[in-house]
């Protein structure tokens, strides 16, 4: 939200919102799509096959329970499987969300306001994938809570040493903030929805709407408290990746035990995190009718991060390639070796040609501006990153610094099974985000747009919705 | 337009909200104080024996040191329970039909032990050794309290770990002469049990380890 809400529309702003709209016309178009009159086939399907998704999810965790990580592909000296390297990834793509929100709306970009609420949605329920990893991780998961400092009998702290802490108040932190910061942008916008719904469904809106009336009062203070917010989520942009890459670059294991880590960390969470927005805005803006309000220009400028982060990404592979080689420690070498032209060397050609190579195509205005390549591209790059983290936790554990530390890792059923579970179970709540709750935060996009379109026949009466 | 929610909804909101928040202070300080209280840590709990045996009786009355019975508690890890013999020099000849003293003399007969509950348990992951504490100057009170006052044996500490930890972090008030270990309320000289203890552990290198494979190994 601008600092300044009662400036008229600028015309940069709006250049953002194609089709003429006025601030009427955009709250029906994007409550439109949360709240079809009838619940459309398509939707209802993807939620079916979702949610069989998050059944296989809901028995690979159980069976864990039950058996412990030993049904995992994981074993000394390869502790750590794909269920870390998705970890990774998850919390990665949870990145964007409060880039966009945060970082973009003290840098007052206009062009957020489109997708920061999707954005942010995506975030929290990546962030909640990524959350069950390290507990399902443990080894006694019935004792996750051991983690947190409480007045426990013990006479004992939790090891504040270990980065499995850390994780723990990094990812709890920036979770709570998300969903904050979700939550108070999405307050007005609970009210549109309440006032254009009846019955029970205004009953359930209006208690999340917490009795907003649109009041100057309301206002003020939401702003004021959106903008702390934004200031707060901030450093959590960078903090949170940085801990994660922590837990790799505190350990002592070649390929891992480098001060690089935390930046190259952060930008590749920004990075798969755009790739990521752009995959699910490009098929959800067309699927949901949002094109007026979700623009080629949107695109363009999230392709424009991407390309900036990727090469960040680019320069971290080219410094831990430089830094093995560099240290001219052996064991160092030889992960460079096997990275270049050894055993890992497929998977590693494989992750710069999908993650420098796919970047490379954004220098391209015209490929920022065609969906269907763009798309490609960031499909692509969802995969890369994957793999990269794959790289990252694997591609080390298997090359200790002795030959009885050098193993092999083969993912097993339940590696997949669990992984594809935390796939679906994203996307059935993201299903879900888009069926009720306003996609688009309407209340900003008023900001962008005039009052009454210019030549209207006399307005209606004016919508029960509140307007600012 | 019809309002959405009575008048009442915000008594409901508040009441929700502050009665969440309350709930949740109410939550953590109750679970908080039940963990710590004997209820949950087994303080003073008295099992079921055999033998309705008092402490009591055989050591404030009769007089009998630990070692009488408990033989091998400066030796070994466990404190050891007396063989029926044990009993039996005695009530071979004091009670010697008492119908309470009949497992007792069961056991003599069959060579089967008398089947006693241990007080004082440990969980199975800690490794406890009774010599070491001794050889330290560790009173035997100090872990099953005053068993001269126990007409029937309760455990005579929390044994919660954090209980453990305070004292190998700070065992200055517990320390004794080796030879007054199982004295019974045993004051130190002075009055000053923690600067009595710190000369005592100063003299005798004792440094109790904390880190955690000193007791799970």
């Amino acid at each position: 939200m601008s600092a300044a809400r009662d400036d008229l529309p600028r015309d940069d702003d709006a250049r953002w919102v194609r089709g003429g709209h006025d601030m009427g016309s955009v709250t029906d178009l994007v409550a439109g799509a949360v709240a079809p009159a009838r619940t459309r086939k398509s939707w209802l399907l993807m939620l079916l096959v979702t949610f069989a998704g998050v059944g296989v999810l809901f028995v690979s965790v159980l069976w864990l329970f039950s058996e412990y990580v030993g049904i995992w592909g994981i074993e000394i000296p390869v502790a750590w499987g794909i269920a870390i390297a998705s970890f990774v990834w998850w919390i990665g793509i949870g990145h964007a969300g409060t880039l966009i929100s945060a970082v973009l709306l003290l840098a007052k970009q206009p062009w957020r306001r489109s997708i920061n609420r999707f954005a942010e949605a995506m975030t929290l329920f990546a962030v909640a994938c990524a959350g069950l990893y390290p507990i399902l991780h443990l080894g006694r998961p019935e004792h996750f809570y051991w983690l947190v400092p409480y007045p426990s009998t013990y006479g004992a702290w939790p090891q504040f040493g270990s980065p499995l802490v850390w994780d723990l108040f990094a990812i709890s932190t920036y979770l709570t903030v998300s969903l904050l910061f979700w939550y108070l942008g999405l307050i007005p916008d609970l009210a549109t929805m309440r006032d254009r719904a009846t019955g029970l469904k205004a009953k359930v809106y209006g208690v999340f709407a917490l009795g907003w009336r649109g009041d100057a009062r309301h206002w003020a203070r939401h702003q004021r408290g959106y903008l702390m917010l934004g200031g707060l989520a901030t450093p959590l942009v960078v903090s949170v990746h940085t801990v994660v890459s922590f837990d790799f670059a505190v350990a002592q294991l070649p390929g891992w035990h480098m001060t690089m880590f935390p930046p190259y960390f952060v930008a590749g969470a920004i990075y798969s995190g755009f790739a990521m927005v752009l995959t699910l805005v490009i098929p959800a803006r067309r699927w949901l009718r949002l094109t007026d309000v979700i623009t080629d220009d949107h695109l363009d400028a999230a392709a424009k991060l991407m390309l900036a982060s990727g090469l960040i990404v680019a320069y971290g592979y080219a410094s831990e390639i430089f830094f093995g080689w560099y240290s001219g420690d052996p064991s160092e070498l030889s992960l460079v070796h096997s990275h270049l032209a050894g055993h890992s060397a497929p998977l590693f050609w494989t992750v710069v040609t999908l993650n420098v190579g796919s970047a490379m195509f954004l220098w391209s205005r015209r490929v920022r501006r065609s969906v269907v390549p763009l798309f490609v591209l960031t499909l692509l790059i969802n995969v890369g990153m994957w793999l990269e983290r794959y790289l990252i936790v694997i591609g080390s554990l298997e090359h200790g610094f002795l030959p009885s530390t050098k193993g092999e890792y083969t993912a097993t059923f339940w590696d997949w099974s669990t992984f594809l579970g935390t796939l679906a179970f994203f996307g059935f709540l993201m299903l879900l985000f888009v069926r009720f709750v306003p996609a688009v935060a309407m209340a900003e996009l008023r900001e962008m747009v005039p009052p009454r379109r210019a030549l209207r026949p006399p307005p209606p009466p004016a919508g029960p919705e509140v307007t600012p | 337009m019809p309002q959405t929610f009575a008048k009442n909804a915000n008594i409901w909101a508040r009441l929700i909200l502050w009665g969440g928040l309350g709930g949740l202070i109410i939550y953590t300080t109750t679970s908080w104080a039940v963990f710590q209280s004997s209820w949950a840590t087994g303080e003073d709990r008295v099992l079921e024996q055999p033998v309705p045996f008092s402490h009591e009786h055989h050591v404030a009355g009769v007089g009998l040191d630990c070692r009488y019975c408990h033989t091998t508690f400066e030796t070994s890890r466990f404190a050891g329970l007396p063989p029926s013999e044990t009993c039996l020099h005695c009530h071979a000849h004091l009670y010697p039909d008492a119908p309470y003293l009949a497992p007792v003399r069961d056991s003599f007969r069959t060579g089967e032990p008398v089947a006693w509950q241990r007080v004082n348990d440990l969980p199975d992951f800690v490794y406890f050794d009774h010599s070491a504490h001794v050889a330290a100057g560790v009173g035997c009170e100090t872990c099953h309290g005053r068993v001269d006052r126990m007409p029937l044996m309760a455990q005579g500490a929390p044994l919660t770990m954090a209980w453990c930890v305070d004292c190998h972090e700070a065992p200055w008030a517990h320390l004794r002469p080796p030879d007054a270990v199982t004295e019974m309320g045993w004051t130190a000289p002075g009055g000053d049990a923690v600067a009595y203890g710190r000369r005592l552990a100063a003299e005798r290198g004792i440094a109790p380890d904390t880190s955690c494979s000193t007791c799970h190994r």
